[in-house]
């Protein structure tokens, strides 16, 4: 009886789901990376509150008196080139940097995964088209593109340059996915799966996906810092968000220059920025290890 | 290079291995591969090591000339014409490697790099070891080392890159660049596991006359008995890391002391071995192939035609056998079938149907009643998905069963291939290849199917698992009475299983018949060489085959 029952929550999945839980559960590294995001998360939901119970909770009260001073316990990251409290800045500037981060990877992943999927499942023409698309997209220079697109809209919002960060950096996972596609498609078991009677769409859920998202999955942790840093570089090259916008990239461009005089300026932003891709890559792997029936017990 | 008398060098030892065990380092925790092994071979020897897959065969031999990863650990001793290896440094290997000793190994595009010719390849060695050597005279050497592994056109093949090559030249080669500086021993690691038959005894053939010629000792690590009766004048048979038995070939044939050995034996598949009755000639037909044909497409639009004009028939409860060697276009019929090669003419009918009329869904629908076994037991299946996840995939697909009638069936299914029941929630890799490819087999009788198409099933099995997965099979198909596809190279298996056997040659049917009637008395001359072909399990009765090239 109690082998029925095994069996039963196995076929529907169920017992497979549990012991990725169970594995990622007995992790302490997957602990302290969940805890991690988590606290960033809240961050980035209430940075005023948050902010006003170690310092002041509104980034732009600045009072140029106070420039450049090092960390005290009215300030405890210190206050920048205006005189403004750097931790009420790092902490809204969360919300927008990881907005950024996270929205231009979520497109970027969903595009990628949906092209290289069926450039490398279906092949022939559907894989010509899209492969000469990446191509034309990675032979397009990136900053001249997005300085363009951004110098071309009206309003630059953090959404608009998630988009266009989104846009120039699908086709290299998209290739990444599609070469994971296309081994995974030759291996038997999608043959003995079509064998059985299965449609395409169900042998790419079941089968295709599942197994070739290994190295996407360790890639796609890496680019939300990457992604970020480039919001950065936008802003430094005067195309990205503009004052009075906050965000870590706009932060870190302002802070080089001063780095120094004032080496905190670059800090604090950087050290969220560190531990936010840090938990993140983290995350991936433990994942993945989890997902893999032979890393568990 | 000296002509030298076997009987001067009997005497002398080349190798001698003594109480060697290894051990290989897996996260703190020592896994025994090898335990006290014992073993000589005299100069001109030949010693065939046979086992299993985990056996300890390979770690052995590779223990020999230093090859082992850093995690190994090594006790006992080795010794090659007086070197210690064991004790040997990186210095006093490289000595040894190529000079006292050189190995070749199963696959011989993958040891041969394919960026560099042939012939550099070839000199490489002779650069490294024979440095006094001219350029000139290097080159006449290479031509040498080609001639004497009868390679047609040696000057030719010198400039030719390794895909230029054919699988029995490429391991030609392979012996070539061995035997560059003269070792004085040979060890041939399964040499022609990945190799045609009849390609395997041109290679065998080649081996024969270098001992012969050259007076070098060879060790051949095989888990084949019909090269060992072939080829050795003493065996060595491993089991789980210990010798079981040490014993001259004739020996172990006739009169084999372990009990493990006689097993061995006794699995070992013989043409001619099993007579069956016959099946009633009025039974339903269930697969008719009519003037199929199979291209590929090639690149820059050239067709490669892989099947050409075949045609039989399957009945209910018949077994046919599809044989022929590589490329012969075996697993294309299999794979036509059930719709995943590309089918340029001829007529697939299943129970009655045409399945080019059909559409995508009812094919589909109609393959609820064709099964599909794989060659690659480990890469049929999900290593995502439990084993009981793969059997309910058909279930799922085609019925709608509740999970508890789901979960019944799965059980009975993993208990009708003799596997317990509560195992289906372990992943394929915890599975050895004999239990993946029972899984396999459940699966593809999940259905109940009409038609059960095997492609190998058994060749990446040992041959004490082959059998019972072939005892599997028979009795299976006398329980659920399906028609019976069966592909494969190897005729004995064939000869054990099947009513009808086809003989396939580049895509071509050469011939047709009963079972009895084409293993006993084949008419077509490739069928005699590939029946010749097959090193049969008895020394005595493999040498007179040698001596006499057309006896069956």
């Amino acid at each position: 009886m109690t082998e029925q029952f095994v069996d039963q929550r196995e076929l529907t999945g169920a017992d497979a789901n549990r012991s990725v839980w169970a594995s990622l559960r007995s992790r302490p590294l997957f602990w302290i990376c969940a805890v991690a995001l988590g606290l960033l998360a809240v961050i980035a939901i209430m940075p005023g509150t948050l902010a006003g119970l170690l310092s002041t909770s509104d980034p732009r009260a600045c009072e140029l008196s106070l420039s450049v001073k090092p960390p005290s316990a009215a300030h405890p990251f210190g206050t920048d080139i205006q005189g403004c409290d750097i931790l009420a800045n790092v902490f809204y500037g969360a919300r927008t940097s990881l907005l950024i981060g996270f929205v231009a990877t979520a497109l970027c992943a969903i595009v990628a995964l949906v092209l290289g999927t069926s450039a490398g499942y279906y092949g022939g023409l559907a894989d010509r088209i899209i492969s000469r698309l990446t191509d034309v997209f990675l032979g397009f220079p990136f900053l001249l593109g997005a300085i363009v697109v951004l110098n071309s809209v009206a309003t630059r919002s953090a959404l608009i340059v998630a988009l266009v960060l989104a846009l120039f950096t699908w086709p290299t996972l998209a290739r990444l996915v599609r070469s994971s596609v296309r081994s995974v498609r030759e291996s038997e078991f999608v043959h003995a799966a079509s064998a059985v009677g299965m449609t395409d769409g169900r042998i790419l859920r079941e089968h295709v996906v599942p197994n070739s998202l290994g190295p996407v999955l360790a890639i796609v942790t890496t680019m939300v810092g990457n992604v970020i840093v480039a919001e950065s570089t936008l802003t430094f090259l005067g195309v990205g968000l503009r004052t009075p916008s906050i965000s870590w990239g706009l932060q870190l461009a302002t802070a080089q220059s001063y780095f120094q005089t004032a080496p905190h300026l670059l800090l604090y932003p950087g050290l969220f920025l560190t531990l936010t891709v840090l938990s993140l890559i983290t995350l991936g792997d433990i994942l993945r290890d989890a997902l893999d029936p032979k890393g568990r017990k | 290079m000296t002509e030298k008398t076997m009987s001067e060098n009997q005497s002398t030892t080349v190798l001698s291995v003594r109480d060697l065990s290894v051990g290989f380092r897996v996260g703190g925790q020592l896994i025994e591969a090898v335990r006290c092994v014992n073993f000589d071979l005299a100069a001109g020897e030949a010693l065939a090591i046979v086992g299993e897959s985990g056996s300890g065969k390979s770690v052995t031999s590779l223990a020999a000339l230093g090859l082992l990863p850093p995690n190994a650990e090594i006790a006992g001793e080795i010794r090659i014409g007086g070197v210690d290896v064991i004790g040997a440094g990186p210095a006093g290997l490289a000595s040894v490697r190529g000079t006292l000793a050189a190995m070749i190994f199963q696959d011989p595009f993958g040891a041969l790099d394919p960026v560099f010719t042939v012939g550099y390849q070839l000199t490489e060695m002779l650069r490294h070891h024979r440095r006094e050597m001219s350029k000139q005279e290097r080159s006449q050497r290479a031509v040498e080392l080609l001639k004497l592994v009868e390679i047609p056109e040696p000057e030719v093949k010198l400039a030719s890159y390794p895909h230029q090559l054919s699988g029995g030249q490429a391991q030609r080669v392979m012996i070539a660049i061995a035997l560059a500086c003269d070792p004085a021993v040979l060890i041939a690691d399964e040499p022609t596991t990945a190799l045609d038959v009849t390609v395997q005894r041109d290679i065998l053939d080649v081996l024969h006359r270098l001992r012969e010629r050259l007076g070098t000792a060879i060790v051949m690590i095989t888990h084949d008995m019909g090269v060992v009766a072939d080829f050795a004048d003493r065996v060595v048979v491993m089991r789980d890391g210990r010798v079981e038995e040490t014993a001259p070939s004739r020996q172990l044939f006739s009169a084999p002391r372990a009990e493990y050995t006689r097993a061995l034996l006794a699995a070992v598949p013989r043409i001619g071995a099993g007579q069956r009755e016959h099946l009633p000639e009025d039974e339903r037909t269930v697969l008719e192939i009519e003037n199929l044909t199979v291209e590929y497409r090639g690149r820059r639009g050239r067709n490669i035609r892989s099947v050409d004009d075949v045609s039989f028939r399957i009945r209910e409860g018949e077994m046919l056998g599809l044989v022929g060697e590589s490329g012969s276009g075996k697993s294309s019929i299999g794979k036509s079938i059930i719709g995943l090669a590309p089918v340029s003419g001829g007529r697939i009918t299943i129970s009655g149907r045409d399945i080019s009329a059909l559409s995508r869904r009812e094919m589909r629908k109609l393959k609820s009643h064709i099964g599909f076994v794989f060659q690659n037991p480990s890469g049929a299946l999900d290593p995502r998905r439990t084993i009981g996840q793969a059997i309910a995939a058909p279930l799922r697909v085609h019925d709608s069963l509740t999970s508890a009638q789901l979960s019944d069936r799965v059980s009975k299914l993993l208990e009708s291939v003799e596997l317990p029941a509560h195992w289906s929630a372990r992943y394929p890799h915890e599975l050895s290849g004999g239990q993946s490819q029972r899984v396999s087999i459940a699966r593809a009788l999940a259905l109940d199917p009409s038609l059960l198409i095997a492609d190998e099933p058994t060749s990446a099995l040992d041959v004490s698992v082959q059998a019972t997965v072939l005892d599997l099979l028979r009795r299976l198909q006398h329980e659920l009475h399906f028609a019976c596809l069966f592909i494969s190279h190897d005729l004995a298996v064939v000869d054990s299983l099947c009513d009808q056997v086809l003989v396939l040659k580049e895509g071509v049917s050469v011939e047709h018949g009963e079972r009895s009637q084409i293993l006993s008395s084949p008419q077509h001359p490739y069928t005699h060489r590939l029946l010749s072909a097959v090193p049969y399990p008895d020394p005595d009765k493999q040498r007179r085959r040698r001596e006499d090239p057309l006896a069956g």
